[in-house]
């Protein structure tokens, strides 16, 4: 699979040497070139500079023949927005975006275009785990 | 009307503050910096609320369910795209205003559903495009998604094109020309309207036929 992901933090890095080691093309974009470092010296994927909300960049990185875009930028609204691009303008069969606010992630769910994931929601499910037993949504 | 305005830099401040002159309206400013929002609230009065305008639990403080319109004029379009679509989706806001800074960014926020967009950009250029002598065409408006725009020309001093009637130009059938300016006034032309020196004429035509209208009314001759 072709992955484009847009942010090299944490999870954005920690996604992209995941899925290198599992035998796919990935590509990262981030503003920030120190973000690169998170890769390692020995990334097998490829990295653009640049902004992931800019069609320009996209273009750059292959969003015209990628397969999947994640957008795991520290910002829910740039994640939002460059993910409905992807979906919208690009057509990309496979989009999830990460939203900090619960609430964004709802009425992003509903609309249906992209997958979205909260890491809010799921930690505090995982800790109400832990603490309570297990409890349902 | 009960207007939320996010964004208090000097787009959102001149609004509100020309909004609040008709006191009809009802105005709110959200703007997340404390100096611009305490600025703000010492010029204006308490018609602000500090926070994140992005933000569903600020939207909520802010009573964005009962807003008319919600106007997203922050310098950053991710976030004007992430005001309005809450807004409209989760708040019900009938009508969403977006400013947008990217051009290309026009076409995203139109299929998203933001009812009314304003590319700042793409205003300005239209004023540079204007006082540029060589430019034939000047864009006043373009509707990207439509395929469409507004331009504006001058008829220059020689061309070959003054004199003749209208309908003898070969002008496109994708192109209209509603209005003609001259001297100061407006005409509405029709087919035997013969075009004159220093007249300018607004057009409306598909973004596909711009060069080829460009042509004709600076005089060029079109290969067929």
């Amino acid at each position: 699979m072709k992955v484009i992901i847009m942010g090299c933090g944490r999870l954005g890095a920690h996604l992209a040497r995941r899925l290198v080691q599992a035998g796919h093309d990935v590509t990262v974009i981030d503003r920030n070139s120190d973000s690169f470092a998170r890769l390692g010296n020995d990334f097998k994927g490829t990295v653009v500079l640049g902004v992931g909300i800019d069609e320009d960049v996209l273009r750059r990185a292959g969003i015209e023949t990628a397969d999947a875009f994640i957008a795991v930028s520290n910002g829910d609204n740039t994640n939002a927005m460059a993910a409905q691009i992807a979906k919208l303008v690009f057509q990309v069969p496979h989009v999830v975006a990460r939203l900090y606010d619960p609430v964004r992630e709802e009425t992003y769910h509903t609309l249906g275009l992209m997958e979205t994931i909260c890491p809010t929601v799921m930690a505090s499910d995982e800790i109400c785990k832990i603490i309570l037993g297990d409890v349902s949504r | 009307m009960y207007i939320i305005i996010v964004g208090g830099g000097k787009v959102g401040y001149y609004l509100a503050k020309t909004l609040l002159r008709n006191q009809q309206h009802e105005v709110l400013i959200i703007e997340k910096d404390k100096r611009k929002f305490e600025l703000i609230t010492s010029e204006l009065g308490a018609v602000t609320l500090w926070g994140d305008g992005s933000d569903a639990l600020v939207m909520e403080e802010a009573g964005m369910a009962r807003a008319d319109a919600v106007v997203a004029v922050t310098g950053d379009d991710e976030d004007n795209l992430m005001i309005c679509q809450m807004a409209k989706k989760k708040f019900g806001v009938k009508r969403t205003i977006a400013r947008i800074n990217n051009p290309k960014n026009e076409n995203i926020f139109k299929r998203l559903g933001i009812d009314s967009t304003i590319s700042v950009t793409d205003l300005i250029l239209a004023q540079i495009e204007r006082h540029i002598p060589a430019q034939s065409l000047v864009h006043l408006l373009t509707l990207r998604e439509a395929g469409v725009s507004f331009v504006e020309a001058k008829v220059p001093p020689d061309s070959p094109v003054i004199g003749k009637p209208l309908r003898s130009l070969g002008i496109p059938d994708d192109c209209v020309i509603p209005l003609i300016i001259r001297n100061g006034k407006g005409v509405v032309p029709y087919g035997e309207t013969r075009l004159q020196n220093g007249d300018e004429i607004i057009a409306v035509t598909t973004i596909a036929k711009e060069d080829i209208l460009g042509k004709i009314l600076s005089g060029e001759t079109i290969e067929k």
